[in-house]
């Protein structure tokens, strides 16, 4: 169980850059926790305290009752970290990679293989194969193997999605909730709001600020607005014309789509005409379900 | 322990993986011992010098021919006159020019005194004073020379009297380096230098590049002590180091004959003592950079002020009192005048110990310093 109470952390020579501004939340066992925000957010600073690496400037960390500062060797023990960017030997080959963490945790690959099993099978055709020769995909599943290699009660990693094609996006999930099942911990942060949803529970992240945390259902039943998406023709200019619109409060681009949240007296028609009159061609109107994104800009704006 | 091994063995692996390092441990010594100690040498030769004869003359032929055979110069003009044997210095064709007065041959046969005149120059300071040097020693040869063969023409009476004048012929003894080989002197300074390359300035190199690359973070979240983790970096390094200090003396034997006349075990003692003082410096380093650039430029930094400021080159004794001080806590300094002390002075491992106990000093100032910098987590 993580518990996390009142995070500060700042950087710059007087603390003018402040990364954390107050971050408390709980994490329950076995469960995976995503924290979603922009670049930039503080989602790094967070985790690597969490791991030890930084100190905060105050607040409490407690991973399975270790604190974060005081226990910071127990700490080491207990979490597997995966950091954002590839961080393991690429002039090592795969399997000595594996081997040289192993042996820094006073264990084998033998030892923990079946924790490791799943993910590494796929990258053991490869092991003797350096490091930095890696797909991008197969350097995410030997960073953690490496991050699994020890048995860690609590998994931490930083965006480790980022960069990775949308198969190998979904693969990495799918072992995510695999490891899951054996009891794990499993903290992740991501820039992508789609991932959301494969997670237990979540938490909106915006400048060092959690703005929600719920699970990813929660969060979207809590959304009141009603919306709708619009496309068509000239999509930018679309874009600066709907927002000069009376019955329209908010309006971004969504993908191809336009998702604008209106009025209660808004009717389908009247918009569709007045597009239309303004000389924009093929425009649909519908209405839609709000996704975590639709959530995350409605509780920024 | 078990850890530890594991560590280094990790990084000699490294070290052989990367295709470059093994190659200029090899490559690095053979050069600096095969080539440097040829090309960086304070001899000064083949100074170009153009001879203004106005007496043309047997004796100004023969003072002309004399320098021309001397392998300190080279003749390159006899210009009609000054002007423009001026002309050509300021051309860059000549260094020197020696100007011999028309009544040369008539005031050495009536006077046996004569003057000749001489300009140089001295854009290159040690070219114009060792070449002025030279050429006073062979004009005081050649009148020498001549004294000794006018006088049978002077009448015996006076003979006897100039017989009778004192002369007093200055002898140099080169003590430790007799045939002033600037290669012996130059060489264990060169193993210096190739110490304070391996032993101080790749392992911190190697350090902040665990921090580029990000792998540092990795390392950082598993139990691995700290100290274990610097001692598994410098470890490798200190003992490539000993491996190139070993293949440079065999050589320096080998290629020059050169062994130490002291102390062969002092050479080794010293050598330690320096490489626990330069990784020092080198930790420091690694501690103040987050990237290679910066590394690489404190790196440039350090190694200027060791090496100049070092006595390699020029005599610490002659620097102004500001760059003794430094001299005084720079390791580089203290080893190479070991080494020289060893390798031609012949000295005793007593000889030596006032340097090997400021060594210790700067090594504890230099590591303290490296652990107190060191910040563990920000």
């Amino acid at each position: 169980m993580i518990k996390v109470k009142d995070l500060y952390k700042s950087y710059g020579k007087s603390g003018k850059i402040k990364a954390l501004n107050g971050v408390s939340f709980k994490v329950d066992d076995g469960e995976i926790f995503g924290v979603i925000g922009p670049d930039g957010a503080g989602k790094t600073s967070l985790f690597r305290i969490l791991a030890s690496l930084i100190l905060p400037d105050s607040g409490s960390a407690l991973m399975n009752g270790h604190d974060v500062v005081q226990d910071y060797r127990r700490i080491r023990q207990i979490i597997g970290y995966m950091p954002g960017r590839f961080s393991l030997y690429q002039d090592l080959s795969v399997e000595e990679n594996l081997t040289f963490f192993a042996t820094l945790f006073n264990t084998t690959i033998e030892e923990n293989y079946h924790l490791i099993k799943d993910i590494y099978q796929q990258i053991e055709p490869f092991k003797d194969r350096r490091a930095g020769a890696l797909s991008g995909g197969m350097k995410q599943k030997l960073a953690l193997s490496c991050a699994l290699i020890h048995k860690p009660e609590i998994l931490i990693l930083d965006e480790p999605t980022t960069g990775v094609d949308p198969v190998s996006r979904k693969e990495f999930w799918d072992m995510l909730a695999r490891l899951k099942e054996q009891g794990l911990i499993i903290l992740v942060s991501t820039a992508y709001m789609d991932e959301a949803s494969r997670c237990d529970r979540i938490a909106l992240i915006k400048d060092g600020e959690f703005i929600a945390t719920d699970t990813p259902q929660g969060i979207i039943n809590d959304y009141s607005d009603i919306l709708w998406s619009v496309e068509g023709s000239r999509m930018s200019a679309m874009l600066k014309e709907l927002r000069t619109h009376d019955m329209v409060m908010s309006s971004f681009a969504f993908g191809d789509k336009i998702h604008i949240t209106v009025d209660a007296g808004f009717r389908r028609n009247e918009l569709e005409q007045y597009l239309t009159n303004k000389d924009f061609r093929d425009v649909n109107i519908a209405p839609i379900e709000p996704t975590v994104e639709d959530c995350f800009m409605a509780l920024t704006r | 322990m078990k850890t530890i091994k594991f560590l280094i063995e990790k990084e000699f692996k490294q070290m052989f993986r990367n295709p470059l390092i093994p190659r200029m441990i090899v490559m690095y010594p053979i050069m600096v011992l095969l080539v440097f100690p040829w090309a960086v040498s304070f001899e000064v030769k083949n100074i170009k010098i153009d001879v203004v004869d106005h007496g043309k003359s047997v004796y100004s032929k023969r003072l002309t021919d004399k320098i021309a055979a001397s392998k300190y110069f080279i003749l390159n003009d006899t210009p009609p006159d000054y002007q423009t044997a001026m002309q050509n210095m300021e051309n860059g064709y000549t260094d020197m020019i020696l100007e011999i007065p028309t009544t040369f041959d008539k005031d050495i046969v009536k006077s046996s005194n004569s003057k000749v005149g001489v300009a140089v120059n001295s854009v290159n300071g040690t070219q114009g004073l060792l070449g002025s040097n030279y050429i006073m020693q062979i004009v005081n040869d050649f009148s020498s020379e001549l004294r000794d063969e006018l006088i049978t023409t002077v009448p015996p009476k006076s003979r006897a009297s100039i017989m009778n004048m004192p002369q007093i012929d200055i002898i140099p003894h080169f003590k430790y380096n007799p045939g002033l080989d600037y290669k012996n002197f130059m060489i264990p300074g060169f193993m210096v230098l190739l110490l304070t390359l391996i032993c101080g300035i790749l392992p911190a190199l190697n350090i902040v590049m665990e921090k580029e690359n990000g792998t540092i973070n990795q390392i950082n979240v598993t139990p691995v002590n700290r100290i274990v983790f610097i001692l598994a970096k410098l470890i490798p390094f200190w003992i490539v180091g000993l491996v190139v200090m070993f293949i440079s003396v065999s050589a320096a034997f080998l290629l020059y004959g050169l062994w130490p006349t002291g102390s062969i075990i002092a050479v080794l003692i010293s050598a330690i003592v320096f490489i626990f003082s330069i990784s020092g410096l080198g930790l420091i380093i690694s501690n103040y950079s987050e990237t290679l650039q910066q590394a690489s430029f404190l790196v440039m930094f350090f190694i200027l002020i060791l090496i100049l400021l070092g006595g390699m080159f020029t005599p610490v004794s002659s620097m102004p009192s500001w760059a003794q001080a430094i001299a005084a806590i720079n390791p580089f300094s203290y080893l190479t005048k070991t080494f020289r002390m060893l390798y031609l002075n012949g000295s005793t491992l007593s000889d030596v110990s006032g340097n090997l106990y400021a060594m210790i000093i700067i090594a504890i100032v230099l590591n303290g310093w490296a652990v107190l910098s060191y910040k563990k987590r920000v």
